[in-house]
């Protein structure tokens, strides 16, 4: 067993449960049930979160749009998500003519799976996760792309020219995203020195978030892009392609995409609360200030924060289109993340080992670089705040009277 | 080495969730790229203009609603003053103050609804739509105290209007004009400078001043497009020309010009309906028109600003109880016409913004 184990409270605990049940000569066998029990937990823990971040969504949302959101099934609407299920799953199973059987089956599966899989290195306290990566966070960006993958197939699979045109432009718009949200990292793997989320939740002594602005924006940004969330839900969008490159799903088939959909806003919020936000730790600037609740509680606390911003964004936001969406990446989210990069590099260079006070001083010189480069994209892509109303004007005619 | 491809094509519509009703596109893609469509109307007629030949000169108000159903008061309007210019009828005073004060809510209710559709186009997730249906839901309100129904009102006649409001419509009228520029105001704040809307509809779907007078397109869509022509100002009917009211008027002619149009003429509407109740006299609401009159024979043309154009109603009378001939002239249809010129080139994208600013009612297209 490798170093990373016994640093595991829970998986060793859990181990020595099922060396104590089971002949010395099975210990393969406790690993094996140690490991299964972790991921049963961990799984249904993401899945509970995400049936209940669903009916969050839909009340959030209801309370933006002047309407009340569900409000029937069990007290306050709670039992919403386990209707939708129960509907989902006794409805017929359609698979159109055109469709190509392989495909069509495998999207929603591997949506599904490359969502869960994500959650594997996500620790939720400092001695309990499930795998300790040493290449945690090349982890977080490489496997989520298999969910764009999936999206491709499902909407090629299914024979249907609204789908094709959402898979294409799920395709164009990860090579955009991907890039801008990879090296945004690399300013928080430089503070930290390692790409283990353990490690870089505990280099956090002030959170990621105050030292890395930049790359927080741009994160949160490519993230939302990344979940197909508006203003970046192309791939779907409502309005033009009726429902992009899930049209032709029904069923469970469409039930396992929207799950994949809402979970990935659970397993992205809690990647975002790792990573900029202290993962498990409080989020108060002394670290140690207050230790009265469990370190779940605060990722998951951490995780409800993320996801309520990203109801928000979709509340209020309308769709970009293609190209912009692209022109933005490249042109705006590529340079932010390369510039906070270099500032990032060049400031661990001053400070090797940074003080409390450097590190603060760190962070100011991060805010004001963010702050200016803001404007300055702003100022230098803005081509129509001047004034945008003034194109239409009141003209006064005086009443022909007949 | 270019790449081999080949163009799709796809049918949007009649089941679409942004076709405004049932409308129906075939769309040939390049990609996103649009390189032809073909509208192809007539999924909702319902054979109004025959219709009419059955139907005495009083009922022909019901089907009148049921053109553009979300502007049915001006539907009305069209069509009695049509009628009354064949009958050579006169309207009491407070008879005509009703109309125009009633038609103009009802342009503020479909404007609203036309904003938020738009928005929606946007993909605007429903957000916007429904702080435009709130406000259009108490203009509904006061429809419903003034003659019973939300949106089919058949609230005028030919000589009037069916009956008086009640009184406790003049409290509530005075508690919207006091609220309502207020959410539009606020609806303004969320959508006027946001930046991906700016990005998503300035220059988008120009139409020029030229094209849009060639093909004869009315309404909001014509202003917006640097044309300042407004049936209310150039042919005023009903007591429009003792209103004082301004026409907002773009310069760009593109799908933000189209929609801040209508979110300016809101606010001119409002003075309309501020004057309308403060001036309007007593006295009676209707003159005295039998349920069955024969107007002589003959014809007569009305038009009316209708909330998406020039909505005008033609008819003939061969002295019969029923009008031999009624032609409508649709706005929304005639909108329509310049609809393959604005969008070829565009993307699938903006196929859909373009679409949603101009409007349109496909009650009223197909008829």
């Amino acid at each position: 067993m490798d170093s990373s184990f016994d640093k595991n409270a829970l998986f060793s605990t859990l181990n020595d449960f099922y060396l104590g049940l089971l002949p010395d000569s099975l210990s393969w066998a406790a690993f094996l049930g140690t490991g299964l029990t972790i991921v049963f937990i961990l799984v249904n823990a993401v899945l509970m979160l995400t049936a209940f971040g669903t009916y969050m969504e839909r009340r959030v949302l209801g309370r933006f749009q002047t309407r009340l959101g569900p409000n029937r099934v069990g007290p306050f609407g709670l039992l919403q998500p386990l209707a939708d299920l129960l509907k989902l799953i006794m409805k017929e199973d359609l698979r159109p003519l055109m469709a190509d059987r392989l495909t069509f089956f495998l999207a929603p599966v591997l949506m599904v799976t490359s969502m869960l899989v994500v959650v594997a290195v996500v620790p939720f306290g400092s001695d309990s996760f499930l795998a300790d990566l040493n290449i945690g966070v090349l982890y977080l960006v490489g496997i989520p792309t298999i969910a764009t993958v999936s999206m491709f197939l499902g909407g090629w699979g299914s024979g249907n020219r609204f789908a094709l045109l959402g898979a294409a432009r799920a395709v164009a718009m990860l090579i955009s995203y991907e890039v801008p949200m990879i090296i945004s990292l690399a300013g928080i793997l430089i503070l930290a020195g390692s790409m283990s989320l353990v490690d870089v939740v505990e280099a956090q002594r002030l959170p990621f978030i105050l030292l890395q602005p930049m790359a927080f924006f741009v994160f949160l940004i490519a993230a939302s892009a990344e979940m197909n969330r508006s203003p970046f839900d192309l791939m779907e969008a409502e309005s033009e392609l009726t429902a992009g490159f899930h049209t032709e799903f029904s069923g469970m088939r469409f039930g396992l995409l929207q799950l994949a959909e809402f979970g990935e806003v659970v397993v992205t919020s809690a990647i975002l609360a790792t990573l900029f936000l202290r993962g498990w730790e409080n989020p108060f600037i002394p670290a140690d200030w207050s230790q009265v609740l469990p370190p779940q509680v605060w990722l998951i606390g951490k995780i409800l924060f993320f996801m309520l911003i990203f109801t928000w964004i979709r509340a209020t936001l309308p769709r970009m289109r293609i190209d912009q969406v692209m022109a933005f990446a490249w042109k705006v989210l590529f340079p932010l993340a390369v510039i906070n990069m270099f500032v990032t590099a060049a400031l661990v260079v001053a400070w090797p080992e940074p003080t409390y006070t450097q590190l603060w001083a760190i962070a100011g010189i991060n805010w004001v670089v963010a702050i200016g480069c803001l404007i300055g994209f702003s100022l230098a892509l803005d081509k129509h705040r001047k004034n945008p109303t003034a194109s239409v004007q009141l003209v006064k005619i005086p009443t022909e009277v007949a | 080495m270019a790449l081999p491809s080949e163009s799709i094509t796809i049918n949007l519509g009649p089941q679409h969730p942004s076709t405004h009703g049932v409308f129906r596109l075939r769309v040939t893609l390049d990609g996103e790229v649009i390189q032809d469509i073909e509208p192809i109307f007539g999924y909702l007629h319902r054979g109004t203009e025959k219709l009419a030949e059955e139907r005495s000169y009083t009922q022909i108000v019901t089907l009148t609603d049921r053109l553009d159903y979300t502007s049915s008061m001006i539907n009305n309007q069209a069509y009695v003053l049509a009628t009354e210019k064949l009958a050579g009828l006169e309207v009491p005073e407070r008879g005509q103050y009703l109309r125009v004060l009633t038609a103009e809510l009802q342009r503020v209710a479909s404007h609203l609804m036309g904003i938020g559709f738009f928005l929606q186009d946007l993909g605007a997730m429903g957000t916007p739509l429904m702080y435009c249906f709130r406000e259009r839901e108490r203009i509904l309100d006061l429809f419903e105290m003034v003659c019973g129904a939300r949106v089919t009102v058949s609230y005028m006649r030919p000589g009037g209007v069916n009956q008086d409001p009640p009184p406790e419509f003049w409290p509530g009228l005075k508690e919207l004009l006091s609220d309502l520029p207020h959410y539009i105001d606020e609806l303004e704040r969320l959508i006027n400078e946001n930046e991906i809307v700016l990005a998503r509809t300035k220059g988008i779907g120009v139409l020029s001043r030229e094209l849009a007078i060639d093909s004869s397109i009315s309404g909001p869509n014509l202003r917006a497009s640097g044309v300042a022509w407004d049936l209310r100002k150039a042919d005023p009917y009903d007591v429009y020309d003792r209103m004082d009211f301004d026409i907002p008027v773009g310069s760009n002619g593109d799908s933000y010009d189209r929609f801040l149009v209508r979110v300016m003429e809101i606010h001119q509407s409002l003075r309309i309906v501020e004057q309308c109740s403060k001036d309007i006299p007593d006295g009676p609401v209707r003159a005295d028109v039998p349920y069955f009159f024969r107007p002589p024979a003959g014809d007569a043309y009305a038009h009316v600003e209708a909330s998406k154009g020039e909505l005008g109603f033609y008819l003939v009378s061969d002295d019969g109880i029923a009008p031999y001939r009624c032609k409508i002239r649709a706005p929304s249809f005639i909108n329509l016409t310049a609809l393959t010129e604005m969008l070829l080139g565009w993307k699938v994208a903006d196929l859909m913004v373009i679409f949603g600013s101009l409007d349109v009612n496909m009650g009223e297209v197909d008829r």
